[in-house]
């Protein structure tokens, strides 16, 4: 299968600490990769490049085969206005760890703003499609109610309606379950899980072991912005050959 | 997110029921308030105080609460009125017009633009606003005429400094560019309470940079700019009385060229100070409404 995001000595400084030291990744069409790692490994920051919400320093990323926020000419990288840069991200689904809900829209607002403001839809299709996407999540009656009055897991699974709704090619998580209380982040891995089996291309930064083992295609290992180790959940989770790997498996595990 | 955790269920068991006789008695139990004498004597001083206030404002003749009748609903005042209120009006749509572009420059990434606005801020915030409206007054004592064309090159209209900006229009300029530099930090301060993250999540949907503002940002950062914006809407619907050293005919300065004439000072000064008090306290219910539109979504 043909490779959906491509990764290429990705590297980034945030004043004189570099988070990202040279990061090469592939991520195929189809599949689910989990990115995990300690805190500070530079994972979360990894994935926020992937959609141009954080600027790399060098190397480049391609998403279905195009640059996300530059423009390439001979051997310069020219940043792309953010306009053009707002349009390729639109098909690049963004989950957050805070949910980052629109507080002042209702469930249906959140969904429809942005196939209404961004894709040019319609308003009538872009809410049929809502109701059909909140009916996905399990929460087709709380289309009308403000984000405030839902729980944390509810808010998390209208947070992923809302990136499915503009039908993107490819889906981030940034720690979709590290907000949620306990008992809650049964429901949104579930509404992950279903979208894994359709098929859906994601990469899920996660500090959920047992979530990667049964979902993932690709677990990669980072540690001090670099990846340490990927591969089959089966090899990297059961069989690490890296000590680091193993340290940090023995600490969550 | 909690730090704490909800207690075990079941946890510690609690102590046994006491026997039913124990249980009856206990029923029976009713709770004493504590008593507040010093309040109660704290309350009946104020009351007399209030009464006597009352009894003064009702008995004193020199209140002249006839003459106060005559002039508060006369024509002349009235007028002025009007023109008070639209002093506000008009002070309130350009200031805070120009404020909101003052506070997105002070946001800009360009550092000129920041040092721009924030002198600007620092300016208009240090100069005293009487002083600014007899600057303006004087205007065409620095610039006779006004002339619009290529800068530092040839003009192509000219006008008469005076003709055009006149005694409204200076006293305008003036409230709206003092009120400007004010309303600039309170939107600011509404624009930084809201979180990055909506913004992040904003971008990361691809939403168009300005409907980003409009619709996301804005609507938002209303719920801490509205308390402190009617705030200062109402301390320039009185600070329009400063400008009665131009010698426009709003509120204050009819009522000065009126007791000047007839000696009533105290019932005119009180024909002013109740439309004062009417007209903020219909600010006040129009605040409290258009706040209450802006809270949708919030959490109680």
């Amino acid at each position: 299968m043909s490779a959906m995001v491509e990764i290429r000595s990705v590297r980034k400084s945030f004043g004189s600490h570099e988070v990202l030291r040279g990061i090469d990744l592939e991520v195929r069409t189809g599949e689910v990769t989990v990115v995990l790692g300690p805190s500070g490994s530079g994972k979360s920051t990894l994935l926020r490049t992937v959609n141009h919400l954080e600027k790399v320093d060098s190397g480049r990323i391609t998403v279905d085969g195009r640059l996300v926020g530059y423009r390439r000419s001979g051997d310069k990288l020219y940043e792309l206005r953010e306009r053009e840069v707002l349009r390729r991200r639109t098909q690049i689904g963004f989950v957050f760890q805070n949910f980052h809900l629109f507080p002042h829209l209702t469930v249906l607002e959140n969904i429809t703003e942005a196939p209404i403001s961004a894709l040019k839809r319609p308003r009538a299709e872009a809410v049929a499609a809502a109701h059909a996407l909140l009916e996905r999540v399990g929460l087709a009656e709380k289309a009308g109610a403000y984000p405030g009055h839902l729980s944390g897991g509810q808010q998390q699974r209208v947070a992923i309606a809302r990136a499915l709704a503009l039908e993107p090619k490819l889906l981030l998580f940034d720690e979709p379950t590290s907000a949620l209380d306990p008992e809650l982040v049964g429901e949104v891995l579930d509404v992950i899980k279903d979208l894994a089996r359709q098929g859906t291309t994601m990469i899920v930064v996660t500090h959920e072991i047992g979530f990667a083992r049964e979902v993932a295609d690709t677990v990669v290992f980072m540690d001090e912005g670099v990846v340490v180790e990927q591969g089959p959940p089966a090899e990297v989770l059961d069989r690490p050959r890296q000590e680091r790997t193993r340290a940090f498996l023995s600490k969550v595990l | 997110m909690s730090l704490t955790s909800d207690p075990p269920r079941g946890g510690p068991a609690v102590p046994a029921a006491p026997d039913a006789a124990g249980a009856d008695a206990d029923g029976r139990l009713t709770v004493v308030p504590v008593r507040h004498p010093w309040r109660w004597l704290a309350v009946a001083a104020t009351a007399v105080l209030l009464l006597q206030f009352a009894h003064g404002l009702a008995t004193n003749p020199g209140w002249e609460w006839g003459v106060f009748a005559e002039f508060f609903t006369a024509e002349v005042i009235l007028r002025a009125v009007w023109v008070t209120l639209q002093l506000t009006c008009y002070g309130t749509a350009l200031g805070f017009g120009l404020g909101v572009v003052l506070a997105f420059m002070r946001l800009s990434a360009s550092p000129f633009l920041r040092l721009v606005a924030h002198g600007y801020i620092w300016a208009f915030r240090s100069i005293p606003l009487i002083v600014q409206l007899l600057f303006w007054f004087n205007l065409a004592y620095l610039y006779d005429e006004i002339q619009f064309g290529i800068p530092f090159g040839p003009g192509f209209v000219s006008f008469d400094t005076m003709g055009l900006v006149g005694a409204m229009g200076a006293a305008v300029l003036g409230l709206a560019l003092h009120q400007a530099a004010y309303a600039a930090e309170i939107v600011r301060a509404g624009v930084l309470s809201v979180d990055a993250g909506q913004l992040q999540a904003a971008a990361s949907l691809g939403i168009p940079r300005l409907r980003q503002i409009r619709r996301i940002v804005l609507p938002q950062a209303m719920r801490s700019i509205l308390p402190n914006a009617a705030n200062e809407i109402i301390s320039l619907f009185k600070g329009t009385s400063i400008v009665s050293v131009m010698a426009i005919g709003e509120l204050f300065y009819q009522v000065q060229v009126i007791y000047g004439r007839n000696g009533r000072v105290v019932p005119l000064l009180m024909v002013a100070t109740l439309w004062y008090v009417l007209l903020t306290t219909v600010l006040s219910v129009v605040q409290h409404h258009v706040e209450k539109r802006f809270a949708k979504g919030a959490t109680p």
